[in-house]
């Protein structure tokens, strides 16, 4: 069976285009796409030149399971997730117990299998129970799955058992994906140090905290030559070190979450604890410095930090709630804040959205190409709406978002051709 | 009455004529403390609860003394052997609280920004006792009352504050007033006890402590507070007080007729010399803990009149 996708606007990562045009699929591959008079079909949708684009590739979703389930499961995940355009999440091992042997990965991916409609790839932890002194067994977990290894926020401080793990990794050809923040200096901080954090009498870390782990990273991935991608780059003194390490050539790229490119230290205003997120909002300065790092190739993913949190964890003084925030759902209509704000152009934004997660993952989705995988969002970008936490289909609803106005909405979602969510 | 808040929180959200109401109807306070017959009845009916999340002993009696004298049932919850211990959340004990239908609640919290928490949970009115580093409102009130007291007035002054910026809410909130009632401001300190960006507050930032002193009006000392070090701030306490504790020596680069302060306790021979202290030519520490009092009553007082007329339904007063 064919679906045509017609009078559509294809929004194309690879070749940076964005243009009117039609685009073909039949069993679960994108067959042909084109412009001018479309060929004949057996399901027909016109997307009333609103934007055909690849699926999001989310690295770095926090689904509950194992251990949290009550505040996310794979069920209510997937369908934030496809209700927001991200067709593939890339699950993080932080869960309880942590995701460090084939066998945790093997319920995992059961249970994407049984409750998600979206695809799940599963990271696993680098170090056994992401305690930074064993590495786990890093074969066997690709074998069974794993796409890349990290402690999430746990950062690995024994340098020996780092560069071990990394030179394992790299005779594999595996991705190690790390959080750069300096453990000394960022303990028990939860604000970016400035005027803001000391008028608030927040303990901070200084934005230096960063920069700190990213050059130990960097100097461990010239030692070991391992692929190399850093989970979030926040503050605009990292910069420099990442533009070097690329420029020597070396397998390294940079994520950065949307609430670092869309927010800043002031939104958390009066102890605000939807706003407290880890690494913490920086400084607008930051903020810039992020955008025109993304638009200019410098930081190549965009993510979601998805991080479910209960209104328990969240209710308590600032320093003692939980850092996190669910971002599914919101990531598209953030993103295009970017864009609405002329700091970067819809193909350039996809390419952080889709294509470079996909290709640091060695996947073959993100494309809009023949032969790729019809993984495809419909939007309309320009769609105003005011944000209602209480719509969200994550089971924790700990968004900054409520009440924002923004635009862009999700008209329709498929994954491999297969249409999963339907918007209005 | 030009005291129109519900709560006081903090020193940040009040405006210049706000802050003069609450001293000059401090004023009033002190006469009464001082005659024989200390009694007013203004709070008379009303339920005022301390809750002390963090010890304290000169705070607490200074509020429990206000609430008495002006009338009001005063109850002490000494919250770090309550249910807190048992795992009971902070707005679980203020929901709590607040079905025994109190009039004030007066807290002080080691989180900053909790009392902000816990006043949007309740319907009385909640007064900041401090919480953690972020604001010590009736302190920075006192503070401002007897610099007022001892000066003449409370503007074109310099006012050095000396010592651990960085932890300090008292420091805060004399920042925050101090500024708003156009004074000058210093803070002195070892930089490791300065917070960031401190300079961008409006103040001068001085690490040399005898340059910080030059030509003070009011020197404002600040506890050293070891309970909340992490440890390696400072080397010692002795290389602590020969830099910044206030002795003889010191003070003479203030003006001459300069008053020292401290909001106590005081640890005699860490920031500052007991004679220093004792001194009754410039020391107004006795004097500041009498003006606890008499602030306190006045906020308390301004607080339920603006309680008593929100529910007898004049609405406009909650801003």
């Amino acid at each position: 069976m064919k679906t045509l996708f017609k009078n559509a606007r294809l929004i194309d990562p690879e070749a940076e285009t964005d243009a009117l045009g039609w685009l073909l699929v039949e069993g679960g591959t994108i067959l042909a796409i084109g412009t001018g008079q479309p060929p004949a079909a057996d399901n027909v949708i016109d997307c009333a030149r609103k934007c055909l684009a690849p699926g999001i590739v989310d690295i770095g979703v926090k689904v509950c399971e194992p251990g949290e389930r009550h505040k996310e499961s794979f069920g209510s995940a997937g369908a934030a997730a496809a209700a927001g355009g991200v067709t593939t999440m890339v699950t993080r091992p932080d869960t309880q117990p942590a995701i460090d042997t084939p066998e945790v990965l093997e319920f995992v991916t059961r249970r994407a299998r049984e409750a998600s409609p979206v695809r799940i790839k599963p990271m696993a932890a680098l170090t056994k129970g992401r305690e930074g002194r064993e590495m786990v067994e890093i074969g066997f977990l690709q074998d069974a799955g794993a796409v890349a290894f990290t402690d999430g926020d746990q950062v690995v401080e024994n340098n020996k058992v780092l560069s071990r793990a990394m030179t394992y990794a790299r005779s594999l050809g595996a991705l190690v994906i790390a959080h750069p923040q300096d453990p000394g200096l960022s303990a028990g901080a939860s604000a970016t140090s400035g005027k803001f954090a000391s008028l608030r009498g927040l303990p901070a870390v200084s934005p230096m905290a960063e920069r700190m782990a990213l050059d130990r990273d960097l100097a461990l991935v010239e030692m070991t030559g391992v692929k190399y991608h850093a989970d979030q780059i926040t503050t605009a003194r990292a910069l420099p070190a990442l533009e070097r390490a690329k420029g020597n050539g070396r397998d390294v790229t940079a994520g950065v979450s949307i609430h670092h490119l869309t927010l800043n230290e002031l939104d958390v205003g009066d102890y605000r604890t939807f706003f407290k997120v880890k690494p913490p909002l920086r400084a607008e300065t930051d903020r810039v410095a992020l955008v025109e790092a993304v638009a200019s190739g410098l930081i190549d993913v965009i993510c979601s930090m998805h991080t479910p949190q209960d209104e328990e964890s969240k209710r308590l003084p600032y320093e003692e709630a939980a850092a996190g925030a669910v971002a599914l759902e919101t990531l598209l209509p953030a993103a295009l804040r970017l864009v609405h704000a002329d700091a970067i152009a819809l193909p350039r934004l996809w390419r952080a959205l889709s294509l470079n997660p996909a290709r640091r993952l060695g996947l073959d989705t993100g494309r809009l190409a023949t032969g790729a995988p019809a993984d495809l969002v419909l939007f309309d970008p320009d769609a105003p709406f005011v944000l209602d936490r209480f719509t969200l289909r994550s089971k924790s609803l700990n968004t900054p978002f409520d009440g924002a106005r923004m635009q862009g909405r999700v008209l329709g979602t498929w994954v491999a051709g297969k249409h999963i969510f339907e918007g209005g | 009455m030009t005291f129109r808040a519900r709560h006081l929180l903090g020193i940040e959200p009040l405006k210049p004529d706000e802050i003069r109401t609450v001293l000059d109807l401090s004023e009033h306070y002190v006469d009464l403390n001082r005659s024989p017959e200390k009694h007013a009845d203004v709070l008379r009916g009303m339920t005022q609860i301390n809750m002390f999340f963090e010890a304290s002993t000169r705070t607490q009696a200074s509020f429990e003394i206000a609430g008495k004298r002006l009338g009001a049932d005063v109850m002490n919850m000494a919250m770090q052997a309550s249910s807190i211990k048992k795992g009971e959340t902070l707005i679980d004990t203020a929901l709590t609280l607040n079905a025994m239908h109190p009039d004030l609640l007066v807290v002080r919290q080691p989180n900053s920004g909790a009392v902000d928490l816990l006043a949007q949970k309740v319907n009385c009115a909640v007064l900041n006792a401090g919480d953690g580093r972020h604001e010590h409102p009736t302190q920075a009130l006192l503070d401002a009352l007897t610099i007022r007291r001892a000066k003449g007035r409370l503007q074109r002054l310099t006012v050095a504050i000396c010592g651990d910026i960085a932890h300090s809410r008292v420091a805060r909130s004399n920042i925050l007033l101090l500024g708003k009632m156009e004074n000058r401001v210093r803070l002195i300190g070892p930089p490791t006890l300065i917070p960031a960006r401190a300079a961008d507050f409006g103040v001068e930032v001085y690490d040399d402590m005898r340059a910080g002193l030059e030509g003070a009006d009011v020197v404002m000392m600040l506890r050293l507070q070891k309970e909340r070090m992490d440890g390696g701030f400072i080397p010692s306490e002795r290389e602590y007080f020969h830099r910044y504790g206030l002795d003889a020596e010191k003070l003479a680069y203030a003006k001459d007729d300069a008053i020292v302060m401290h909001p106590g306790p005081m640890n005699r021979g860490v920031e500052i010399d007991g004679t220093i202290a004792d001194d009754i030519n410039r020391s107004v520490i006795q004097e500041q803990v009498e003006m606890g009092v008499a602030v306190r009553m006045a906020a308390m007082d301004l607080l339920a009149q603006n309680l008593r007329a929100a529910r007898a339904g004049d609405g406009g007063i909650y801003v």
